[in-house]
């Protein structure tokens, strides 16, 4: 029997493309990673070990960079990541009202999903809308001036 | 007033498209480029004293002058366009990338040509989703248009460009970690020398510049070295720079304004001054790795002469303003768990310092400080001073600590006294 694939085979097309620019195969590796997590939302130890392979690199070199950068994640995600920027702008204009809303609501903490796997919350520093603080990004989506009463309604548009 | 930089940006946040761009004089100063010298190119850059917005202003054209020309160099040489923007309280190539894209890349492939690089790479930090898919429709427009690729505009020179959107770190936005990151590695910092421009991407020479910087050099082609300068307050560096404000100010947010405005303009006419019921008591100039200044330091030109003589950086424009109701030592956590969360944890003072000073300081604002504390805050910021660190971060961080324990010393040892927060 054929050895089965964990990765996608759209992630692996995607992957591939990206080798004709670089010169080895391993400097596409946090792209990779990226498109890993577009298909399978996290990057799992099976998934890691297989795209080191792909990548001609240690299941280890590739887990060294996958655990440095913030948004690739070594363990799993809900359907939905929300980051509530924790930074100096953000703290100065009272994020902690809003992360204290989203904790209490959603009754879970930082690193943490709901048990319906609906929603993961993470603190994340400065999103680079400090003009319209406090800012929280929910998937690609950014909400500027966040007060605590419109949390609900943004929520609900993430099913 | 000249705002070269955002005039063409529209107010209702939509992109300017090519043709937008090509019917406001977009891709002229290309062509004009494209019939001088790439030395003349550099010569020009030079002359015009534009120094690098990124933050720590270095003359752009001095720089592109390391990188090896001639015959038998090294190739590929690659340019690479710094938007990482991770700075805490940055927001100023978010506006240039999203409002203008193509001015980001004319600026980028005037640039590749002075220094003869083949490949260019946009490197956009991880939240500037749309941003990043403006570049990406940029980037085939301009390829479409005939700007990139292969003998553009008939002139023999090739350019390919890349976009590479990060995974999201600091440590990103430093020069050669950013090189790192871009060839998939962690961003840990490199040694200098080599400098990146005799030996960067993938051991080639390259060229990292901010975005902002770049998107200056169309302007000085197509308007020239004397209106560049004029454009100017100040008497170091030519144009304009894109100043912001953050925190209780009446109208936050970003303006192009002639290099070398005070900063009381920027705060009192810009911002509109501090909202009702907040009083003025400091600011961090150029982002969060910055020295505080006070209201007696209002009238400093914020350029890169003048905020030193004051005590800090200009840094990266954008200033972060603290309140009467903001306390500077809980101000100065927030700033300090940044910095040690986002430590690549490569060198040890800045690993084990970081989180030692972001202890103490939660200590402080916990009601658990002792008058020694204040004592292990001053000898951190001397362990972490410059020169004794691999790279900037760390002596960055330590920059509003240091600044805040002059100015704010009492509001220290209140907390201390008192063992609590004296703002809750």
């Amino acid at each position: 029997m054929a050895e089965e694939k964990i990765i996608s085979e759209e992630a692996y097309r995607e992957i591939e493309e990206m080798f004709h620019h670089v010169p080895k195969k391993s400097a596409t590796c946090i792209e990779a990673l990226k498109v890993v997590q577009k298909y399978h939302r996290w990057v799992s130890d099976e998934r890691l070990k297989e795209l080191a392979k792909f990548l001609e690199m240690t299941p280890h070199e590739l887990d060294s960079i996958a655990t440095f950068y913030n948004m690739i994640f070594r363990r799993p995600v809900g359907r939905h990541t929300i980051h509530v920027c924790n930074s100096v702008s953000c703290w100065i204009m009272g994020y902690e009202a809003i992360s204290g809303y989203l904790k209490k609501k959603l009754a879970i903490d930082y690193g943490q999903t709901t048990p319906d796997d609906r929603f993961t919350l993470l603190p994340i520093p400065c999103l680079g809308a400090c003009d319209h603080a406090p800012t929280m990004i929910i998937d690609e989506d950014l909400y500027r001036d966040l007060t605590v009463e419109k949390i609900d309604g943004i929520l609900e548009n993430y099913k | 007033m000249e705002r070269p930089l955002t005039q063409h940006i529209k107010k209702d946040g939509s992109v300017l498209t090519l043709e937008e761009y090509e019917k406001v004089g977009g891709y002229s100063a290309l062509k004009k480029a494209l019939k001088s010298t790439p030395d003349e190119i550099m010569e020009m850059v030079k002359n015009s004293s534009l120094r690098g917005r990124g933050g720590a202003g270095f003359p752009t054209g001095m720089k592109w002058s390391f990188v090896p020309r001639g015959a038998n160099t090294v190739t590929p040489k690659y340019l690479v366009a710094n938007g990482d923007e991770m700075e805490p309280g940055t927001f100023k190539d978010r506006l240039l990338v999203e409002g203008n894209p193509h001015q980001l890349i004319e600026g980028m492939i005037i640039s590749s040509y002075a220094i003869q690089a083949t490949i260019g790479y946009v490197f956009l930090r991880w939240a500037y989703h749309v941003a990043a898919e403006r570049v990406e429709h940029a980037l085939r427009e301009a390829y479409n248009a005939g700007y990139l690729g292969k003998n553009i505009l008939g002139s023999g020179y090739d350019l390919e460009m890349h976009l590479h959107t990060s995974v999201g770190r600091y440590m990103c936005g430093e020069e050669t970690a950013l090189l790192n990151a871009l060839e998939g590695k962690r961003a840990n910092p490199r040694n200098k020398p080599p400098f990146p421009q005799v030996s960067g991407l993938f051991g080639k020479p390259t060229i990292v510049n901010n975005v902002e910087t770049l998107c200056n050099i169309p302007h000085i082609i197509a308007n020239g070295v004397d209106w560049y300068k004029q454009i100017s307050k100040s008497p170091g560096g030519g144009g304009t720079k894109l100043y912001g404000a953050s925190g209780r100010v009446k109208t936050p947010g970003i303006w192009e304004l002639p290099l070398g405005t005070s900063l009381r303009e920027i705060l009192e006419v810009h911002a509109g001054g501090m909202q009702d019921g907040y009083k003025f008591r400091g600011a961090l100039p150029g982002g969060a790795s910055t020295d505080f200044l006070t209201e007696d330091h209002l009238d400093v030109a914020m350029d890169f002469e003048e905020v030193p003589k004051a005590g800090s950086r200009l840094g990266t424009g954008t200033v972060i303003v603290m309140d009467d109701k903001t306390c500077p030592v809980g101000m100065c956590l927030a700033l300090e768990k940044f910095f040690a969360q986002e430590s690549c944890g490569f060198c040890t003072p800045c690993r084990e310092g970081l989180p030692w000073t972001a202890k103490i300081l939660l200590a402080l604002e916990e009601g658990e400080g002792k008058m020694e504390d204040i004592d292990h805050l001053t000898y951190q910021t001397h362990y972490m001073a410059p020169g004794n660190t691999f790279c900037a971060l760390a002596p960055g961080a330590m920059e509003p600590l240091q600044s805040a324990l002059k100015y704010y010393r009492e509001d220290f040892e209140k907390h201390i006294k008192e063992h609590r927060c004296t703002y809750r």
